[in-house]
């Protein structure tokens, strides 16, 4: 099973400065466990200390955000592309 | 329509049926907000944003405002501002197409420039430094101010139940998240089985240069428990869709209407949205403002779209 991860800029500190990386979990909580042994400090940015997403992080699923799906306990499956975006506004 | 003053044209907007890309089974229609005096949904926001400071007693003539903005806004603030006597400055993005700056600076504004990778969060930062350091200058602020929402709760949603009053489900841009929240909240007391999503606009890396988390910025206003579904939408999808409103229901909009577009084709599904549903696609503005970024050039919309990743179009 094969999850291709979207890594923004801005975390691209913690991924050698690689775009996009590799990883699987059957839910989103698996999947950021299984990137976060390998790239150290992802986990910190993506997750709070209660266990939710960072306030100003977005991840979506196949281009949707996951706070309308499951959140972090939002099932995957092989093939997903999962995308990780820092909050910006327009207006 | 005879009217005495620009403003008293705001809103009332045509709501049009586009068979043309409305996916079997689902009826898709467009309100055409650049229709709009200065040809935008900002409009009806700038309006209620300078009438609720006059209320107030905190502008009057002669004010100065500051107001952070990617460009509509910036530009319906500018027009009322002409005729009320304001002096505003708009803080905006390097990295917006040149009409707007052109706009801008006919209607007399002062444009102050934010860096270009931080995109409009740039934007906010910097009217914010600015105006905290000026006791004179009002800045209303539409990220936080709640008559952001609320002009499009009395004003927008109720001319949506009007022309459509079974509408099944909205589809808007996310900017300050003021069109979903105050269309949203409205449409979901009129019909709670009402769907709302909101289009995400994903631009190039270039635009997202932020050095860490905390520049990360989720406006005040936008409240995301009247969402069903957020979806982010790259400029190349967005510039396709957009196009083909143009070539085949004759509708010429902005960018930000193409990814609005996308995501209502998304959610003409079964498992989505009940076979029959009307979907209301608000169109934030026309494509007039863009014709300088090549993005309705002869050619190919995937290539036209690579210029277009690294400008603000939302």
């Amino acid at each position: 099973m094969a999850i291709e991860v979207r890594v923004p800029t801005v975390l691209r500190k913690h991924t050698e400065g690689e775009r996009r990386v590799s990883g699987d979990g059957a839910h989103l909580r698996d999947l950021i466990d299984d990137v976060g042994d390998r790239h150290n400090g992802l986990r910190a940015a993506l997750v709070a200390d209660d266990g939710s997403l960072h306030r100003f992080i977005n991840v979506y699923v196949n281009d949707e955000d996951v706070r309308f799906m499951q959140g972090i306990d939002t099932p995957l499956s092989d093939g997903d592309v999962v995308s990780i975006l820092p909050a910006v506004a327009g207006g | 329509m005879l009217v005495s003053d620009p403003a008293l044209a705001i809103g009332d907007t045509p709501l049009v049926k586009a068979a043309a890309v409305s996916p079997a089974g689902y009826e898709i229609y467009v309100k055409l907000e650049g229709s709009n005096p200065t040809g935008s949904i900002k409009d009806r926001v700038a309006l209620y944003l300078l009438d609720d400071a006059e209320r107030r007693g905190l502008i009057g003539q002669g004010s100065r405002i500051i107001e952070p903005t990617s460009g509509n806004t910036g530009i319906a603030l500018a027009a009322l501002c002409v005729a009320r006597g304001y002096k505003l400055t708009c803080v905006m993005p390097e990295n917006t197409s040149v009409e707007r700056r052109t706009l801008l600076e006919l209607y007399g504004a002062d444009i102050v420039f934010s860096p270009g990778t931080e995109g409009s969060n740039g934007a906010v930062r910097l009217a914010r430094e600015m105006a905290e350091g000026d006791g004179d200058v009002y800045m209303p602020f539409q990220y936080g101010n709640e008559v952001n929402p609320r002009a499009h709760y009395e004003t927008t949603a109720p001319e949506i139940i009007r022309d459509l009053p079974d509408v099944g489900a909205l589809v808007a841009g996310l900017g300050t998240g003021g069109t979903v929240t105050g269309v949203g909240r409205r449409l979901k007391e009129h019909n709670p089985d009402i769907k709302v999503f909101a289009a995400e606009p994903e631009y190039g890396d270039l635009v997202y240069g932020l050095r860490n988390l905390d520049e990360g910025f989720v406006p005040p206003i936008f409240d995301p428990s009247l969402l069903d579904g957020r979806v982010k939408v790259d400029s190349e999808r967005s510039l396709k869709a957009t196009r083909e409103l143009a070539q085949h229901a004759g509708i010429f909009a902005g960018v930000s209407t193409g990814a609005a577009l996308s995501v209502a084709h998304r959610m003409c599904r079964s498992e989505r949205l009940p076979l029959g549903t009307k979907l209301v696609v608000i169109s934030a503005d026309g494509g007039w403002k863009y014709l300088s970024t090549g993005a309705f050039d002869v050619g190919d919309a995937s290539t036209l779209a690579g210029e277009l990743a690294g400008t603000v179009w939302a």
